[in-house]
């Protein structure tokens, strides 16, 4: 854990500025990516600023609805930089109804698009674990193997660790996946089974999930949900490939 | 026809991967696998109920019991913060010097006029050992603050607490529980207020 970074006046706020990084990063795949495909890069990384800013406008409009009379008499600190007054589910509404509306309207082909994001979203989640490694986020169970770190008052599992690791290994996979795709929508819904696997089987080594139904991981459940739908996702998508590749052998 | 369902490239990789995984019978085998393997991890990583503490460990974070101080206050007397039991607690640390600190201090006095009533203390603890008892005591004349002030003389506070940046704050509600964290500032009145009030409920 070293959330800020001393640079002689300035405390560098570490964690958000590794989210920085990793959306930039991240924007500059999209890109690279989009060309390969035959997209507009520009288009796609417009449409995900777009949605970056309608996630944040979103965010803080949720949070000042829920304490309005406070921000009646304050309305100016519905621009205030703090991030703390933002609630998260709204500002994720929002961009991702923006997102869909604006891919709509210029008409992207929806399984390329979420092709050439799957490598972007790989790589934000390396740049994730980071921040989460230096703000102590998404802490571990206690726990007496001997790699366990001292974090917030016991010997934890280094979480943080094992979800960079994993990411770095999703990308990698995404990377290897994607020099020869076999069909459209396999690098999005493979980077979704990998991702959602990965965490079904580190959420077990969390100090701070959800519990849902008496004992069980909420964050578990979703992402076995999350797994199942990709996996027969993949299945529809491959007898699509598949019909459509033996119809133009026979108009041959 | 939907032409995004066209292979990208036909290599003899690729035709592998779409033979394996349209296949129903080899596919719905490895999906059965993959999600019965899920579902028992699932179950064996359950939190067992009697896992959960009743007292959370202490640590200066968001869900951890906040560690607990005697400090000497300004002006004479000693507080310690688990005197303030039962009351939401704002634990802030400052300096007389940092700029920040003197940005948010006249919204901290007027949302703590404000809620004191309802069960709200704000426990003001200056940075003592890098700032001088003298300079502490004309900033609180200077701003008129009515909050208690321990004096952090040695550091023990602010290492415990784990100090980084300063202004540091933490709400802690009626259980001792740090329900939130703010590093660096200031913060603006709204925050401190919308924050309070959530914590000091509806009633």
């Amino acid at each position: 854990m070293f959330p800020i970074l001393q640079v002689g006046p300035l405390a560098v706020q570490l964690p958000g500025l590794f989210l920085l990084v990793g959306v930039w990063v991240g924007s500059v795949i999209v890109e690279r990516e989009a060309a390969k495909r035959g997209l507009s890069g520009a288009v796609l990384s417009s449409m995900l600023f777009f949605g970056l800013v309608a996630g944040l406008l979103g965010a803080r409009l949720g949070y000042a609805l829920r304490y309005w009379t406070v921000y009646a008499g304050d309305p100016l600190a519905l621009v205030s930089l703090n991030l703390k007054t933002l609630s998260a589910p709204d500002g994720v509404a929002a961009a991702l109804l923006t997102i869909l509306v604006l891919a709509r309207r210029r008409r992207l082909p929806l399984w390329p698009t979420l092709d050439a994001l799957a490598p972007a979203l790989a790589t934000f989640a390396v740049f994730a674990g980071l921040a989460d490694l230096s703000s102590g986020n998404a802490f571990g169970a206690p726990t007496s193997l001997p790699w366990a770190i001292e974090l917030w008052g016991a010997a934890r599992h280094p979480s943080q660790t094992y979800a960079i690791l994993l990411a770095v290994a999703v990308v990698v996979a995404v990377h290897r996946l994607g020099r020869r795709p076999a069909f459209s929508g396999l690098l999005f819904l493979a980077w979704l089974a990998m991702t959602a696997a990965g965490r079904l089987f580190l959420e077990a080594f969390r100090g701070d999930s959800v519990i849902v139904l008496g004992s069980l991981r909420a964050a578990q459940l979703i992402s076995l949900a999350v797994l199942g739908g990709t996996l027969f996702g993949l299945h529809r998508r491959a007898r699509l490939a598949l019909e459509a590749e033996m119809r133009s052998r026979s108009a041959e | 026809m939907d032409r995004s369902a066209l292979p990208v490239r036909t290599t003899a990789g690729s035709r592998f991967l779409i033979g394996f995984v349209s296949d129903p019978r080899r596919w719905g085998v490895l999906v059965a696998v993959v999600l019965s393997a899920g579902a028992i991890w699932t179950a064996l990583s359950a939190v067992p109920q009697a896992a959960a503490p009743d007292a959370p460990t202490t640590a200066p974070r968001e869900g951890f019991a906040a560690p607990d101080f005697r400090s000497t206050l300004l002006g004479g007397g000693e507080i310690a913060l688990s005197d303030l039991r039962g009351k939401v607690v704002i634990v802030n640390l400052w300096a007389s010097w940092c700029p920040p600190c003197r940005a948010e201090m006249p919204a901290l006095q007027e949302v703590y006029e404000a809620y004191r009533d309802r069960g709200f203390e704000i426990l003001a603890v200056n940075t003592t050992y890098q700032d001088s008892q003298a300079a502490a005591a004309r900033f609180v004349q200077e701003y008129g603050l009515s909050f208690p002030v321990p004096l952090d003389q040695t550091g023990e506070v602010s290492r415990s607490y784990l100090l980084r940046a300063l202004p540091t704050s933490f709400f802690i509600d009626r259980d001792g529980v740090i329900r939130s964290v703010i590093i660096g500032g200031p913060m603006s009145k709204t925050t401190i207020q919308t924050t309070v009030e959530a914590l000091l409920g509806g009633d």
